[in-house]
């Protein structure tokens, strides 16, 4: 049983979970093993994010689950031509989810959720070759939801509740290829916006035909983050009326899109899962990263995105070894939303290939640890964001990228 | 048990190494190549250009982006070289002191007036000691204002000649004695590549100076030179062979041949034609030139010269002027052909940018019209007799350019000759001593002519906007300084068999915007 355990951990540490743009698919830790599936599964209080309308299946009356994760994400990129390489440093990323519900009758459960689905933390080396698109990111967004779930007969459920936004974004970038100040340093400009809040939705429904079997859809509405009066904060600009760059508040618009999930899950026996999840979120929505400056005598900055709708496809194994060991493996492919030619480096994603992997070890009868971790493996890809402009002339910033994720997690699920 | 050692230790290196790699990773040896070439101890020689001198004077940031500096460290990415120092001086400012005095200005910055943009010396005082010494030798051996023979004179660096002239400041901060030359400072780093862009102020310093120096064609004792003398062809080829055989002993180079300075903006910004007349002041003009004629002919008429003689000679005074631009007068030697010393520029003189445009506005270059010359005029309308002082205050009137502003045809002239002659020496030279050539000339002539393209649109000539000469209109920007860093490494890569990647231009700044100014 032993090997069996560490064979399993070996195998799954070849892979991991994420997605393209600014999505950060760490939603449960024991979803997450299993590549992030879990909207037709019935397990534990993650089904708070993953489908609110299978909470009313849980057995007991309590359920929680709390984890959160360590993203190791980086980036290379270098220029053959000009000689040019650089590396993110980029601080670790922790998001979390807190997951739990109360089951009111038989019937009816209630529940609360806080999670943390889109981020980005990308840091390159301060005025590196491409340091007029990005020097560093910082983007958060905490989701905080109310649920119901409701069971209309024994197969069939659905569930859903509003979700309140509260976000932050810190960016900063050189205001071009080359302008300084007369001692020589960079210009550039910060944008810091905090306590952006805006509100959505989710629901979702859950069918079981037969007992092994269940279907499950969820629907997670777009929330438009909205940021005004956020801080633009210009450093280093040359004194002169040719640069009219000075401290102003802004205006931005950043989507987080909505994201349909549908799946299925197969108890093959006793001990064996499967689970498929297909994801297709609406990136479509991402048109433009507009910054609209307060003060007029500073042009707005206008960065094409272009983003597309993008499909995930998630495969995920469960082994329940005995009762204290759960093994979970999983698989799932994450098509990028972001099109050629607009490869921009404060998101540099490309397709990827993730591996995915963990465990729980029930402590007690009400208490399990969850483990998990998730290898994000990209290709490297030659590419170009085309829509930099200079003198009204597009300046594509080219390169050869390679990014890696690595994010280990943990979590605690409380049955009662 | 040692099994679950051995697990763990794999995941643990698995975490360990999730930086992204590359597969053809720039920094794998073998990426890039530096070919036949050794540029393990590379030593770039020359003048200002080479020194990143910009915006009229000597700054760290331009050093930083001086040529040489750029070409060293994409070098670097070829093979392990020893680094490239540099001299760098003590602050942004530029200028120097010495012995606590000012002797060299600061720089020059693009501040906004009411007449719009205009470059201007920085307000600050500068703060780098020629006598604080700095520890010697560079790799950067470029030293503003040196001709090519003062790479081999002892004593430049002595810092108790630079007062009276006899040293270069710049190169008193470094030099590794009082008696040490430029090439032997240059040697004792045992370069193994080196460039060498010498020549240009032999023939600057005369086009700077609006040709007021001499042409010394066939003297060869440089000794004997002024500042804006051009240097005798024979003594440029015999020196430059000089410093070439000793640089080329341990060595492989690259050889950069002297752009027409009449090409940069120093000479190409203030136009010729700038004299914008209305219709009536045209003929104002005109009348007051055709009175110059007939003056001037009564004159020589009475100095003995036929009617017919008189006429041919003072013809050339009845200058016509039209509306709109006009070329304007300079002054040239009296002579018998030329009596009063004046004529029209040609369409190829050229005006220096350092002359006093707001003097060119009241008449500098035409004609001072007072209330006197009003006078004389209506004495001549009236078909009176002007006397000999009316006659004077008349010809007195006409405000030709002076020398130093301008360059003339015969000047120009001797500018393309030399240049041409040096130019020639260093292609022999180059092909003699089998090293690379990058005809710096042809550079030039292009950006005057189209510009050079880049990723961000074009570079040219033009003074402040063009994007390759810094505000003095003669030095480079750090973007000038990559588009020679990139014409050096085609040369390498090409005569060498090397693969140095290059400099992405747009990078690379232009002027620099500042409202403190003098």
């Amino acid at each position: 049983m032993k090997r069996l355990f560490l064979l399993g951990l070996f195998v799954m540490a070849t892979a991991i979970t994420y997605a393209g743009g600014y999505r950060v698919s760490l939603q449960g830790q024991r979803s997450l093993a299993m590549g992030h599936t879990g909207v037709a599964m019935v397990d534990n209080a993650e089904l708070a994010f993953f489908n609110p309308a299978g909470l009313v299946f849980l057995e007991d009356k309590i359920n929680a689950a709390v984890g959160v994760s360590a993203v190791f994400s980086d980036v290379v990129w270098q220029n053959e031509e000009y000689g040019q390489m650089a590396r993110t440093d980029s601080p670790v990323g922790t998001p979390f989810y807190a997951y739990f519900s109360y089951k009111l009758s038989d019937k009816f459960s209630v529940g609360l959720a806080a999670y943390t689905p889109y981020g980005s933390s990308v840091a390159w080396e301060k005025d590196w070759p491409g340091s007029h698109l990005v020097n560093d990111i910082e983007l958060a967004a905490i989701y905080i939801q109310a649920l119901g779930s409701y069971k209309i007969n024994d197969n069939l459920s659905v569930g859903g509740g509003p979700i309140y936004v509260n976000g932050s974004v810190n960016f900063n970038r050189n205001l071009n290829r080359s302008l300084t100040d007369l001692e020589g340093n960079r210009s550039n400009v910060t944008i810091d916006a905090s306590g952006v809040s805006a509100w959505g939705w989710s629901a979702g429904a859950m069918w079981s035909p037969v007992d092994s079997l269940r279907i499950g859809v969820n629907y997670r509405s777009e929330i438009i983050m909205d940021a005004e009066n956020g801080d633009a904060d210009f450093e280093n600009i040359p004194n002169s009326p040719l640069t009219p760059f000075e401290d102003t508040t802004f205006n931005a618009e950043l989507p987080l899109p909505a994201e349909l999930t549908v799946g299925v899950s197969y108890q093959m026996n006793d001990q064996w899962t499967f689970a498929f999840d297909y994801n297709r979120t609406f990136w479509d929505v991402y048109e433009s990263l507009d910054v609209d400056f307060a003060n007029p005598n500073i042009p707005d900055s206008r960065n094409p995105r272009n983003y597309e709708d993008a499909s995930i496809y998630r495969f995920g194994l469960q082994y329940i070894a005995n009762e204290t060991f759960t093994l979970r493996a999983g698989y799932y492919f994450d098509e990028s939303p972001v099109q050629s030619g607009y490869f921009a480096p404060e998101t540099p994603r490309n397709d990827s290939n993730n591996f995915t992997g963990g465990l729980s070890i029930n402590v007690t009868d009400k208490v399990a640890i969850d483990a998990s971790f998730l290898y994000s493996r990209f290709e490297e890809i030659d590419e170009s964001y085309d829509y930099y402009q200079e003198n009204g002339e597009n300046v594509p910033f080219e390169g050869t990228y390679k990014s890696s994720a690595f994010v280990p997690g943990l979590g605690v699920t409380i049955k009662i | 048990m040692k099994n679950y050692f051995k697990y763990i230790a794999i995941l643990a290196l698995g975490i360990v190494s999730c930086e992204p790699e590359l597969e053809n990773s720039i920094e794998d040896e073998g990426f890039y190549s530096n070919g036949q070439a050794d540029f393990s101890n590379y030593v770039a020689l020359g003048n200002s250009l080479t020194a990143g001198y910009a915006d009229g004077a000597l700054y760290i940031s331009g050093q930083e982006n001086s040529y040489p500096n750029i070409l060293a460290k994409k070098f670097a990415q070829t093979q392990e070289t020893s680094g490239f120092t540099q001299p760098l001086m003590n602050d942004n400012v530029g200028g120097l002191l010495l012995g606590g005095n000012k002797i060299a200005e600061p720089r020059f910055v693009l501040s906004v007036g009411a007449n719009g943009p205009r470059p201007g010396r920085l307000n600050a005082t500068p703060t780098t000691e020629v006598g604080n010494k700095l520890e010697g030798p560079f790799n950067n051996m470029g030293v503003p204002g040196a001709k090519t023979y003062h790479l081999l004179a002892p004593g430049y660096g002595n810092v108790q000649g630079v007062a009276s002239g006899m040293a270069n400041p710049y190169y008193a901060r470094f030099a590794t004695s009082d008696n040490a030359t430029v090439l032997a400072d240059a040697m004792t780093l045992n370069p193994t590549f080196f460039s060498l862009w010498i020549g240009n102020n032999d023939v600057l310093g005369y086009a700077t100076s609006g040709g007021t120096g001499t042409f010394q064609i066939n003297n060869t004792d440089v000794a004997t030179y002024g500042a804006n003398d051009i240097t005798d062809p024979n003594a440029f080829a015999f020196v430059y062979s000089q410093i070439v055989e000793e640089l080329t002993a341990n060595a492989e180079g690259v050889l950069l041949n002297i752009p027409n300075v009449t090409n940069i903006p120093y000479f190409n910004t203030i136009p010729n034609n700038a004299l914008a007349l209305d219709a009536a002041t045209a003929a104002n003009l005109t009348g007051f030139f055709q009175a110059v004629a007939g003056v001037m002919t009564q004159v020589l008429m009475q100095q003995g010269a036929s009617a017919e003689q008189a006429q041919a000679i003072a013809s050339q005074y009845a200058i016509q002027f039209n509306e709109g631009a006009n070329r304007f007068l300079i002054d040239v030697p009296v002579s018998q052909t030329n009596p009063l010393g004046f004529r029209q520029m040609t369409e190829e003189e050229l005006l220096l940018l350092t002359i006093d445009q707001s003097a060119l506005a009241q008449g500098y270059g035409s004609v001072v019209l007072t209330q006197g010359v009003m006078e004389v005029l209506a004495v001549l309308q009236a078909g009176g007799q002007p006397t000999q002082q009316q006659v004077q205050t008349l010809f007195g009137a006409v405000s030709g350019i002076d020398d130093k502003d301008v360059l003339d045809s015969e000047e120009i002239q001797n500018i393309e000759t030399a240049t041409q002659a040096y130019n020639g020496a260093i292609a022999g030279i180059a092909q003699n001593f089998d090293l690379a050539m990058v005809d710096v000339n042809e550079i030039f002539r292009q950006a005057l002519e189209g510009g050079i393209e880049f990723d961000g649109g074009l570079i040219t000539a033009e003074f402040v906007t063009g994007g390759a000469f810094s505000l003095d209109g003669i030095h480079l920007t750090p973007r000038g300084n990559a588009v020679i860093a990139n014409a050096i490494i085609t040369a390498i890569n090409a005569k060498y068999g090397a693969e140095v990647p290059k400099a992405n231009l747009g990078e690379y700044g232009t002027v620099t915007l500042e409202q403190n100014v003098q």
